[in-house]
């Protein structure tokens, strides 16, 4: 025996929707990529166009940011320095550290 | 020890330098006999010379491992003028400041100008990181070396030939130092003319060997270079870049790196990264250091001595 979905319920599925898709766009605004004895932690992450990315640098060393392809320079960031970037188009960014290139990671941009 | 195939003429030559044995020693404090008894005292022999190495100053450091990197470079350069073989210039393998500022190269060569030698630099990696990559290193330091590309030269001091190599610049992802087309076609013409017997001194930043890939500590095409001074006598190879000793012989060339005057870093496999390692501090002037290489023609083989800042 099935009921109909009172309107009420679907009231509250829909608020419960829409305070979810709002979150993950909240969160879509920045994101984090720590380095850590010569890492990049995490080594890949995803996010939506438009994201900030911030790198901190905990390591006693400078580090910097070079996309492979040239769009991202950075300048060598030092000790709790910080590097952000925004990726505003959609694709799959490889980078490396410029001093100590084989540091590797990636940021997959997509919708 | 040597696979070389060279006839017997070219062996007689390359005999002349000798260069099939090196010496070293690795002390706290004053540097040791050699196996082959050849003293610091000896080696002030009637022929040849000494130059020194000094490497990895790194000014603008501040981390715990040396917060004052300046002051230790003060101690190293102090210790020049104590040395009995006086040397005739230095080389500089790289990492002079810590972040290209130019409040740290004038720091560090204000220090350095103290031993009141002449100094033929090669960039390291944290050389290069002002706004023009390289440009403020090549104003400073590449015009008046007559160094061309990224700060490559080469210069001959009482028949030995030197040369210096940038293998920092235009580093690729995933991979360890490089030294690059143009460059090692300028090595190729800059090596031509020289004759087999003509001993060669190669300085780098990064070694020229793969002393451990996954730091990064080795040079991608380091082999390309290596293989046009396969036919020389007797080739001296000397970098920085690990802030420790590490050495090799391999036929006739000799590969030695030098300790930092900042701070050690670990031996490979020892720590999860190569960063500034801190030690005591009453410690830390035992691992940092100079080099003073002796280059004697005759019997006597290349004596490379390094000594501790305490």
């Amino acid at each position: 025996m099935t009921r109909t979905i009172g309107r009420r319920s679907l009231c509250a599925a829909g608020a419960i929707l829409t305070l979810i898709l709002l979150s993950q766009q909240a969160r879509a605004d920045d994101a984090a990529v720590k380095i850590d004895n010569f890492t990049f932690i995490p080594e890949t992450i995803t996010v939506k166009p438009g994201t900030v990315v911030k790198w901190t640098n905990e390591d006693d060393i400078p580090h910097s940011i070079v996309g492979v392809g040239g769009k991202i320079h950075s300048k060598a960031f030092d000790t709790n320095e910080t590097f952000s970037f925004t990726f505003s188009e959609p694709g799959t960014y490889s980078y490396y550290c410029g001093l100590h290139p084989h540091m590797k990671g990636k940021i997959i941009v997509a919708p | 020890m040597t696979q070389n195939t060279h006839d017997r003429r070219t062996v007689l030559e390359c005999m002349v330098w000798a260069g099939t044995g090196v010496l070293w020693t690795i002390a706290g404090g004053v540097p040791q006999s050699s196996l082959l008894g050849i003293g610091e005292a000896n080696a002030q022999a009637a022929t040849g010379f000494n130059f020194l190495q000094i490497s990895d100053s790194h000014i603008g450091f501040k981390q715990a491992a040396n917060p004052n990197p300046l002051v230790t470079l003060q101690e190293a350069i102090g210790k020049v003028g104590t040395l009995t073989a006086k040397p005739a210039f230095m080389i500089h393998t790289g990492d002079i400041s810590h972040l290209s500022k130019a409040a740290e190269f004038d720091d560090a060569e204000k220090v350095i100008s103290g031993a009141k030698l002449d100094v033929h630099y090669v960039p390291g990696e944290h050389d290069i990181v002002d706004e023009g990559r390289g440009a403020d290193y090549m104003q400073r330091f590449g015009k008046k070396l007559q160094a061309r590309g990224t700060g490559w030269y080469s210069f001959d001091h009482a028949g030995v030939h030197f040369v210096g190599l940038v293998n920092v610049a235009d580093l690729k992802a995933g991979g360890m130092g490089a030294l690059g087309a143009e460059q090692l076609a300028w090595l190729a013409d800059d090596l031509k003319g020289k004759s087999n017997s003509t001993p060669l001194v190669i300085f780098a930043h990064i070694p020229l060997w793969t002393v451990n890939a996954d730091w990064g500590w080795g040079t991608d095409d380091a082999m390309q270079a290596l293989a046009l001074v396969k036919r020389f006598g007797s080739v001296t190879v000397l970098n920085g870049h690990i802030h420790q000793i590490m050495q090799k012989v391999e036929g006739a060339v000799t590969f030695h790196t030098a300790r930092s005057t900042a701070f050690p870093q670990p031996a490979p496999g020892t720590a999860p990264s190569p960063g500034p390692m801190k030690v005591p501090d009453d410690q830390l002037r035992s691992v940092l250091g100079t080099t003073s290489i002796a280059v004697r023609q005759g019997t006597q083989p290349l004596a490379i001595i390094d000594s501790t800042l305490a």
